[in-house]
């Protein structure tokens, strides 16, 4: 596919990384020759200096034969106008960022006005996604499937957990069948379990299944069953701010601790329900005097990406449960996640990740049956979504009967509503949905799962 | 540096240098000689040692800028070893420092020769060494690039050490597509003329080679006279026009096939080059007329040959130019070091460096008149980076420098100041030809080994445009802990 990338910054780059490891050709625009040439230099795409809302250099990059064209620049309203000048230029599918608040209420009429296919708002992803974590105990991350059917969620086995020394096919008799557990990581080791798998403390699981039953699992399995209630935020900056809806909206309380006074009254304004507190959030004394050990969640979202870290660790010494902090570079992603902070969330790769999903449903449409992909630690293992079609050689042969490569699960099989968790009895029949879990490879076809001389 | 990565990739380069050597071994089969086993023996050399370093896994695969350059400039010394096997095998070229000569001559696509007599060679030695004119016209490393299935982001800078010219870039986004383009455009490119030349009237191996020749305008020619024994005005025309097409800018060709054809006249290092090219061939016929041929239209043959053949650097000759007035003479020395465009398969410095260097020449004068003036140099209407600016000024000054140096060497052997001097322009600038000993009907043979060292480096240098071969020599860059 043929992308045009407008803004080479922190999501832009990113993007362009993703993108052009898949196969697209990515074409970069930026004013600054700076952020261009380390794009040349590690990535391989094409760069081009200047400003994207130009006819010329939209023209130059190859507007007219573009499948897509994304507009992440600083500012919205350029980004507006560069994915209205590129439909008019020709660009099939346009995405643009658009961040300001006070848009945010009217982006179903820029859409519908400006032709844009998808509006992302990284500040707002963000939140949901913080959202989402908040509402399932335990899990480190939620990822939907199959259009919110199935849930992919990452726990993390502590000490003093149920599960700790049990085997999987104890698992699915003693906790819960309507899951299942799909892959497995340990000491930086992907695994894709067996029956007689045992499941040791430290390890990372990810557990598929209906949200509900994914829900019920994640709360079984916890320490801590409570549903969250009280969340501290630190920062009120607009993740705070749509977070708190979302929190508001899901019946949880919030308490935002902000440095900036006169931000704390547009909060105020803004969101009624929520508590708002102007104070220095890296400050320990404001933390304690807010009562942060009687909070369920804390979720650190300033500015400054060291202050978000050590603020969540301090709140994670203090035994709170949940505590969350963002960072927006990634550079120290591994070395974080051992520190013992819950999640860790970064508007760019959010951001990245959903423009991602939309690009392979696009060529999905194009003819590449990828529906959506989810990558499990770096590039090691991926969970895939696949539709089975006419073309799928395999269909109503029963699961037992098929030899599959290995490292390949297959995970669920979703048929209209139902949810099937599947077992060696079941088939794949034509319009199934159905995600696999995969380790070390890359598939671009359903029918390659099947091991040489396997298919009947 | 990445000692793991670079050999590992030198392992690809050689893998692809054995296939390069099928066809001239199947044009040997074909005529039925006895070098078929040289190309043999030579190809099953070149996959064991690319099948040893192959078995080197790098512990790290990214490729940074230094390692980039030392696989460019490492892989075209080893080449040239390798492609050397051949001649050495065969007997053709009995000397160890001959035979590698001509294949540097032949991958930097200079065309100078060491041998006095051609025609009796092999004609699948004959075919290998027009051949690697051609793939060292492109690039091997450009070849390996085209050829690989997996081509990874950071292989753009062995894409940069390789191509000439000051700022070489994409036509399209993938590395690997790039590359792909480029080389078709220039097979195209190759066949159409050899399809001409048959026209014309010209044996079939006798076009083929000539044609491969022409195309990485090297200039390695297959009669002891050149282009000038087979008397052929027709053919000659082909050629002419040809070694200027190879000399332009292949980017050009890439908008014109999208349909961008304007792209062609206003492309500023075009016109320059279609300028010199038209002024200098309008000066030597003026200068020839009378002097050396009666008639203009014989004068205007010769001169639009030899300089289109050196400009181009081709090197390809129809007369012995040695035997011409100073001035015309003064005109194709001067041709050697400008050489054609940036983007294309010819050497020398480059007109686009030209042009670039005569606006810094008239922003340095403005600025006397305007001491505070800002002036940024554009060309095609885009302002040029003061980086890539000072870049030329210091490959000027490079150039210049290890040009001196080479001269000063050769001059150890005791010829003749002129045919010095020559010999290291034209083989700095990948030309061929030079004037007295190593003129159109002269070769190299007679100079020393050390001296013919020195030209081998020269051809490389002049060929990878200086920097990465200065790399090599560089202590600090095969220190582990570079500081």
């Amino acid at each position: 596919m043929k992308i045009i990338i407008i803004g080479d910054g922190k999501v832009g780059y990113t993007l362009a990384e993703n993108l052009s490891q898949e196969d697209n050709d990515v074409t970069i625009i930026d004013k600054d020759p700076e952020p261009l040439r380390k794009a040349i230099e590690y990535l391989d795409v094409m760069c081009i200096r200047g400003n994207g809302v130009s006819t010329k250099i939209l023209m130059e990059a190859g507007v007219k034969d573009a499948d897509l064209l994304i507009a992440a620049t600083t500012s919205d309203e350029m980004n507006m106008v560069c994915c209205l000048t590129a439909k008019k230029l020709g660009a099939q599918h346009t995405i643009a960022r658009i961040r300001d608040p006070e848009y945010a209420s009217e982006l179903s009429a820029l859409k519908r006005d400006l032709g844009l296919d998808m509006v992302i708002n990284p500040e707002h992803a963000c939140a949901n996604e913080i959202g989402r974590v908040l509402s399932y105990p335990t899990a480190v991350s939620v990822e939907p499937f199959a259009k919110g059917k199935v849930e992919l969620a990452e726990l993390k086995v502590v000490n003093g957990m149920p599960l700790v020394g049990m085997k999987l096919k104890d698992v699915s008799a003693r906790i819960s069948s309507s899951i299942l557990i799909g892959a497995v990581i340990r000491d930086d080791e992907v695994f894709i379990p067996k029956g007689d798998f045992q499941i040791k403390e430290n390890d990372m699981i990810y557990v598929i299944g209906r949200p509900s039953s994914v829900y019920n699992f994640c709360s079984r399995v916890g320490l801590y069953r409570e549903k969250v209630k009280n969340v501290m935020i630190i920062g009120g900056g607009r993740i705070a701010y749509y977070l708190a809806q979302y929190l508001e909206e899901a019946g949880m309380k919030a308490k935002i601790i902000e440095i900036d006074k006169n931000r704390c009254y547009e909060l105020s304004e803004l969101l009624p329900n929520t508590l708002i507190i102007n104070g220095d959030g890296s400050e320990e004394s404001v933390l304690n005097s807010e009562n942060l050990r009687g909070m369920d969640a804390f979720v650190a979202v300033t500015g400054r990406d060291e202050e978000n870290l050590l603020t969540a660790l301090y709140a994670k010494q203090c035994g709170v449960h949940k505590v969350i902090a963002k960072i927006n570079r990634v550079n120290y992603a591994s070395m974080i996640k051992d520190m013992g902070i819950d999640s860790v969330v970064s508007p760019k790769q959010i951001t990245a990740n959903g423009i991602i999903r939309y690009v392979r449903g696009l060529k999905n449409a194009m003819g590449n049956p990828v529906e959506t992909l989810y990558k499990i630690i770096g590039d090691k293992a991926e969970a895939i979504e696949f539709v089975a079609n006419q073309s799928t050689k395999f269909v109503n042969v029963p699961l037992h009967d098929l030899k599959l490569r290995d490292g390949i699960l297959v995970a669920t099989i979703v048929r209209k509503s139902e949810i099937i968790i599947p077992h060696g009895k079941d088939v794949i029949k034509p319009g199934d949905s159905v995600i696999l879990i995969v380790k070390d490879k890359h598939f671009s076809d359903f029918n390659d799962i099947i091991a040489p001389g396997g298919a009947s | 540096m990445n000692i793991r990565l670079i050999l590992s990739s030198l392992g690809s380069v050689l893998c692809t240098e054995a296939v390069l050597m099928i066809p001239a071994m199947l044009v040997s089969v074909i005529y039925g000689q006895d070098d078929v086993y040289a190309f043999i023996i030579s190809i099953l050399i070149l996959i064991a040692v690319s099948f040893l370093l192959r078995i080197l896994k790098p512990d790290q695969s990214q490729m940074y800028a230094r390692d980039g350059f030392a696989v460019v400039s490492l892989s075209w010394f080893f080449v040239s070893v390798f492609g050397a096997l051949p001649y050495l095998i065969s007997g053709a070229i009995p000397s160890p420092i001959d035979a590698f000569f001509e294949t540097v001559s032949g991958f930097t696509t200079t065309g100078a020769t060491i041998l006095k007599e051609v025609e009796s060679l092999p004609k699948g030695i004959l075919f290998w060494r027009s051949f690697t004119n051609w793939v060292g016209g492109m690039g091997v490393l450009a070849l390996v690039l085209a050829v690989l299935p997996s081509v990874k982001a950071s292989t753009v800078h062995i894409l940069v050490a390789e191509s000439p010219g000051p700022n070489p870039g994409k036509l399209v986004p993938k590395i690997g597509q790039t590359v792909k383009i480029l080389y078709i455009i220039y097979l195209a490119m190759t066949l159409i003329q050899v399809i001409l030349l048959l026209i014309s009237g010209m044996p079939l191996y006798d076009s083929i080679v000539n044609a491969l020749s022409t195309a990485g305008t090297g200039g390695f020619a297959v009669k002891n006279t050149s282009i000038g024994a087979y008397n052929n005005v027709f053919a000659e025309v082909i050629i002419t026009v040809f070694m200027f097409l190879f000399g332009t800018n292949f980017t050009l060709y890439f908008q014109m096939i999208r349909g961008n054809v304007k792209s062609f006249f206003r492309n500023a290092e075009f016109r320059f080059y279609l300028g010199i090219v038209v002024i200098s061939i309008a000066l030597i016929t003026i200068d020839l007329t009378g002097k050396v041929f009666g008639s203009v239209w014989e004068s205007l043959r010769h001169s639009s040959f030899q300089v289109s053949s050196i400009i181009t650097t081709t090197g390809f000759s129809t007369t012995d130019f040695d035997l011409w007035p100073s001035f015309s003479k003064s005109i194709l020395v001067l041709l050697m070091f400008i050489g054609a465009s940036a983007g294309s398969t010819a050497g020398g410095i480059k007109c686009i460096r030209i042009v670039l260097l005569m606006k810094l020449m008239r922003r340095e004068v403005h600025k006397i008149i305007h001491p505070r003036s800002v002036y940024t140099v554009k060309i095609d209407g885009k302002s040029v980076d003061e980086d890539v600016l000072s870049g030329i000024t210091v490959f000027f000054y490079a150039f210049i420098t290890i040009f001196a140096a080479a001269v000063l060497i050769v001059s150890l052997d005791g010829k003749d100041m002129v045919s010095n001097f020559t010999a290291v322009a034209t083989t700095i600038g990948n030309v061929g030809p030079g004037l007295g000993i190593v003129g159109p009907m002269g070769n190299f043979s007679s100079y020393s080994v050390l001296s013919k060292a020195v030209f081998s480096f020269c051809m490389i240098a002049g060929r990878l445009e200086i920097f990465p071969v200065l790399l090599l020599f560089t202590p600090m860059f095969w220190k582990k802990v570079n500081i």
